[in-house]
């Protein structure tokens, strides 16, 4: 089976179903709802995983991998060969998992971050967390701290901490973060950073080029055990601090003054979210380096779908975004194997074209 | 029943008072207006009793209770605002925003329940707005969209209803079908109701009582035929009017007079 038609298959069943079940689509929020979307989408994501894992450049057959995934922990029952088991649990589970785990990470900090600054075009990216990781992990780069653990995604953390605290700094007047100064400080400091990493990169050895240029168009191939845990852990707090904010957020939508007046602490809701999706966006950028497009079009597409309340929202963008970067990953290291390609350029190439479909067919 | 208390208010943004000295009760179910130029103080004074604001003199109580000792989503179940207008950024449909009135009464994590939907819908078929209920707001004309925010409101489940200039952008016979909806709402069910309005005429028609702000004081307060009379309105407003009593309503109209105008029209003949 040809990995490109992988993609639009996925898409295609996906609207499938929930165009045929009006209920799924229609009609207010409830929690049975939520769940059943959930779950449907839960079921997306498994399977698309469960077939990146038997896709790759390495010649092992579909099936036989099949079977060894589902048996071959029984004693005896193995029917691959010691280096293609490696290759299956050691190489790809584990990308496919991180892959799951920052596509994830970047659709909700999108979601969070378009409604907190009320921008359709805003994405995880927009408040200069993304430009913070890269300088970092330039430095990081050009000065070989890939030798060290945790050296390269470490450096651009701390960064990307930086940045945040720096932007925050910068808008807030009277105890306030008004939104378009926010909005403002990020994109200047975007720039910025921009500027930084273009003198580095004119600065230094073409051998570092390459590793730098795939780090800033995304690259899920580096990360450690260690560092997909970690990712993982601050997905799984960012989506509990969101998701507890999740009816707060959908009034500060409608308005910050109508939010209050509807009794929400607007002030507290917003810093906690604001923390919450920064943080999440930084541990994924830092440790995958900065894939464009999933922060900005998943929010989109499941809004488009579903609606806009975050009950609903925050959970399902979170699991198809996961879904849309596994199977964006697989496609970039099989397309070209044996060499690879930056999922950051899979991203905009199947995702722009479908945005600009979604487009023409409904408005934002 | 005093329900909505003001004692001796003070609030101001930075160095001069916004409002000073303001102290009024509201009976419960009154229909209450509040008129004045622009910048004397009428939306601070809307925002003061939405807790939105706090004063730095005085107290407020609403129900008996100081709204400084309430919080937030306390005073949301006593108290409801129809805004001007809504800006959407993002699609929520008119029952989504609807049931958004309902979420002062559930805890954080709850979701709204059968009793939450049919109040929601009791809401919009009191408003007219049940056929338009799967609708996007960004679809409705500016007459639906205030309705809903009414019915948004109604939702909540207010004893106060307050209403900042919520006509501004209506064309007169969707201000008439408006006001008559309050007003029913005011007399069904005895919500009392404060209105912020550049309007004279209509608070004139509506209000049992009105308070006419100057410079941040009350200027007066009573009943509409002794608040809107060519002294006071000249006063507060620094410009000439004559004021008549509508012969059909029995209410006083006010008709700004312009020096300019009628010597154009003079010019022109």
């Amino acid at each position: 089976m040809l990995p490109y038609f992988f993609l639009p298959l996925l898409f295609l069943s996906f609207v499938a179903v929930f165009s045929s079940r009006s209920d799924m689509t229609q009609g207010p929020v409830t929690l049975s709802r939520v769940l059943r979307i959930s779950l449907l989408l839960l079921l997306v994501l498994v399977a698309v995983s469960l077939m990146a894992v038997l896709i790759g450049s390495a010649k092992i057959g579909m099936l036989s991998a099949l079977r060894e995934l589902l048996f071959g922990w029984r004693e005896g029952s193995t029917v691959l060969a010691p280096e293609e088991r490696t290759i299956i649990f050691s190489i790809r589970i584990p990308r496919v998992i991180f892959a799951g785990i920052v596509g994830a990470s970047l659709s909700l900090a999108g979601v969070v971050f378009q409604a907190l600054l009320r921008n359709p075009l805003a994405d995880p990216y927009i408040l200069g967390v993304s430009g913070g990781a890269a300088v970092g992990a330039v430095i990081g780069i050009l000065v070989g701290a890939g030798a060290v653990p945790f050296g390269i995604s470490g450096l651009a953390f701390a960064v990307s901490i930086l940045t945040i605290v720096l932007v925050f700094g910068v808008a807030r007047t009277r105890g306030e973060m008004p939104s378009n100064t926010l909005l403002l400080a990020g994109v200047i400091v975007n720039s910025f950073f921009t500027a930084v990493i273009m003198f580095l990169i004119s600065t230094s050895g073409l051998t570092e080029l390459r590793s730098v240029m795939f780090w800033l168009m995304g690259d899920l191939s580096l990360a450690e055990g260690s560092e997909i845990m970690l990712t993982g852990l601050f997905l799984a707090a960012g989506f509990v601090v969101c998701f507890r904010y999740a009816k707060g957020l959908n009034l500060i939508v409608t308005g910050e003054e109508t939010a209050l007046q509807l009794g929400v602490d607007v002030e507290k809701t917003r810093k906690q979210l604001l923390v919450a999706a920064s943080l999440v966006t930084a541990v994924a950028v830092s440790v995958s380096g900065t894939i464009g497009f999933v922060g900005l079009i998943i929010p989109h597409m499941m809004r488009m779908l579903l609606g806009s309340d975050h009950r609903l929202l925050l959970p399902a963008s979170m699991l198809f975004g996961g879904a849309f970067l596994v199977a964006a990953d697989t496609v970039a290291r099989t397309v070209a194997a044996p060499s690879e390609l930056p999922v950051g350029v899979i991203t905009a190439l199947c995702g722009a074209p479908y945005f600009i479909h979604l487009l023409r067919r409904k408005t934002l | 029943m005093t329900i909505v208390r003001l004692e001796k208010i003070g609030f101001k943004y930075e160095e001069d008072w916004t409002l000073r000295d303001i102290s009024f009760d509201v009976p419960k179910g009154e229909f209450m207006g509040v008129l004045g130029p622009n910048g004397s103080g009428k939306t601070t004074l809307l925002k003061l009793i939405d807790g939105i604001l706090r004063p730095r003199e005085g107290g407020l109580w609403v129900e008996g209770r100081a709204i400084s000792e309430m919080k937030r989503q306390d005073l949301a179940r006593l108290v409801a605002v129809v805004p001007q207008d809504s800006q959407m950024t993002f699609p929520f449909t008119v029952q989504e925003i609807v049931l958004m009135g309902r979420v002062p009464h559930l805890s954080q994590w709850r979701f709204e329940g059968q009793k939450d939907f049919e109040i929601a819908r009791g809401a919009m078929e009191m408003t007219g707005t049940w056929s338009l209920a799967a609708r996007k707001m960004s679809t409705l004309s500016g007459g639906e969209r205030q309705r809903v925010l009414i019915a948004r409101a109604l939702a909540q489940q207010p004893r106060v209803l307050l209403l900042d200039e919520p006509t501004a952008f209506l064309d007169i016979r969707h201000q008439i079908d408006f006001f008559d909806l309050i007003r029913r709402l005011n007399r069904d069910q005895a919500l009392t109701v404060i209105a912020v309005s550049h309007d004279i005429n209509l608070a004139s028609l509506y209000c049992d009582r009105i308070i006419l702000l100057k410079e941040g004081r009350i200027h007066c307060i009573g009943e509409p035929a002794a608040v809107i009379t060519v002294s006071h309105i000249q006063d507060v407003y620094q410009t000439p009017v004559s004021v008549d009593l509508n012969p059909v309503t029995g209410r006083p109209t006010v008709t700004p007079l312009s020096s300019t105008a009628t010597h154009l029209s003079h010019s022109l003949e």
